[in-house]
């Protein structure tokens, strides 16, 4: 499928991978473990044009992310082309890096929405999981000043095994910080997190009552605050329709201007992705040989190719399928389906009280 | 900003903080775009939801809509409230009280 013809649908989300630098050193870091250097950044002008294209091409979400966005002293500018663009703009971060002032910039080039960051509901730990002492206090100030400015608010924490107990006192953080939704995200294995996924794995009964958590918080706090949550999948019997899809909804962009389809794209040898410096938009998300290589159902094997949830979900996660199986074409071996479903349930059970290998 | 406070026509409908109504030429059509969420407007909903802005109360939204429409008032606030409603507990929209 080297042409995706004209009925290909376009995008809905950017996520814009402004940086790689961040200050804090979360073990379950998405980026992956070679991160790119500032030296190999985009400049101000090539993520300008990077939302006109975006806009053009039918793009509504940006994601400003990271790394630590604030990281880059050209953030506002960024924003204002992007708001200016008539794209929404949500502002992924840390917490750290922001100040008043910066805020007031960012309001005033048309940031829309901000979503901090939270590592545990409990100080100490918080700031352990982030390898940052003062991390936990700085966030809460951080959240007052942006809600003192009057922005929606988005708390994001990822659950595993040294918070997974705390959801509930997570939520009521967020609560107090005046976020209006949160996400429960439970940790996916990419990147560091693959990395330190021993330490970090939670066990199946531990999982079931945070699942069970997160439906009974969802009522108690109807109206006042938006629960959504990203599943424990190692823990599921299907696979998660992986980014809505291959190639499907949103795009990635990397600090030096690669477009994945998404984030761990890159851990798959053997795609060829284009960078946003030698193609537009328009035609990576046409045209990338990265982006068509998981289009469609040609590509599947059974148990996949004759799946009825096939449309659903797609046969799960391509990465995942790559790093658990050695083969991105085969099921994601999350799914029950998969003749690798035992390799993933036994990795599941194996949970262990190890130091983090922190991110760089 | 209870669903409750809907029923009274008094209440003024907007957006709610961070949400944004916008017309998307390559996604066919009006959307209404909140964090990390994305719902396709009917042509109904749009013209709803454009009234949505703090200004015009319940009851003045539905009656500018039985004109343009030229349908029954009732039916009109039976819709207009079951959709205002429904993004209400998404907080979507929020209601002033008066």
């Amino acid at each position: 499928m080297l042409d995706p013809g004209p009925l290909l649908p376009p995008p809905s989300g950017l996520l814009a991978e402004l940086t790689h630098r961040c200050p804090l050193g979360c073990p379950y870091c998405s980026n992956p473990l070679a991160l790119e250097p500032k030296s190999v950044e985009l400049d101000t002008l090539a993520w300008v044009r990077v939302m006109h294209e975006a806009s053009a091409l039918g793009v509504l979400h940006v994601h400003l992310s990271g790394g630590e966005p604030a990281a880059r002293r050209d953030l506002e500018e960024i924003v204002r082309a992007a708001s200016g663009a008539g794209l929404y703009t949500n502002l992924i971060t840390s917490g750290i890096g922001l100040t008043p002032v910066r805020l007031d910039a960012l309001k005033e080039a048309g940031l829309d929405h901000i979503q901090i960051s939270v590592q545990d509901a409990e100080q100490g730990s918080a700031d352990r999981i982030a390898g940052y002492a003062g991390a936990f206090r700085r966030k809460q100030k951080l959240a007052a000043d942006v809600v003192a400015r009057c922005f929606p608010l988005t708390v994001n924490a990822v659950i595993h095994r040294a918070n997974i107990g705390r959801v509930a006192d997570i939520v009521e953080l967020a609560l107090e910080m005046g976020a209006g939704r949160i996400e429960i995200a439970h940790a996916q294995y990419y990147g560091w997190a693959l990395k330190n996924r021993a330490a970090l794995m939670p066990s199946r009964a531990q999982v079931e009552v945070a699942v069970a958590e997160v439906e009974r918080l969802r009522a108690v706090h109807r109206g006042r605050i938006v629960i959504d949550s990203v599943a424990p999948d190692y823990h599921a019997r299907y696979p998660k329709p992986c980014m809505g899809g291959w190639g499907r909804r949103s795009l990635n962009v990397t600090p030096a201007g690669r477009a994945l389809p998404c984030h761990a794209a890159e851990s798959i040898p053997g795609l060829d992705f284009w960078s946003v410096a030698e193609h537009s938009l328009e035609d990576i998300w046409r045209h990338s040989p990265a982006f068509n290589a998981f289009r469609g159902e040609a590509w599947m094997r059974e148990p996949c190719r004759s799946c009825e949830r096939r449309g659903q979900d797609f046969g799960g996660c391509r990465c995942q399928a790559f790093l658990l199986t050695g083969d991105a074409r085969a099921a994601d071996p999350v799914c029950h389906l998969s003749p690798n479903h035992e390799r993933v349930a036994a990795l599941a059970a194996v949970g262990e009280d190890e130091p983090y290998l922190h991110r760089a | 900003m209870s669903v409750d406070t809907i029923i009274f026509a008094e209440g003024k409908p907007r957006l709610a903080r961070g949400v944004r109504l916008r017309h998307s030429e390559a996604q066919g059509g009006w959307v209404l775009l909140a964090p990390e969420r994305i719902f396709e407007c009917d042509a109904v909903a749009a013209e709803v939801l454009k009234r949505c802005t703090g200004e015009a109360s319940f009851g003045q939204i539905v009656d500018d809509l039985a004109t343009i429409y030229d349908a029954p008032r009732e039916q009109i606030a039976g819709d207009v409230e079951a959709l205002l409603a429904s993004l209400a507990e998404k907080r979507l929209v929020e209601v002033s009280d008066a």
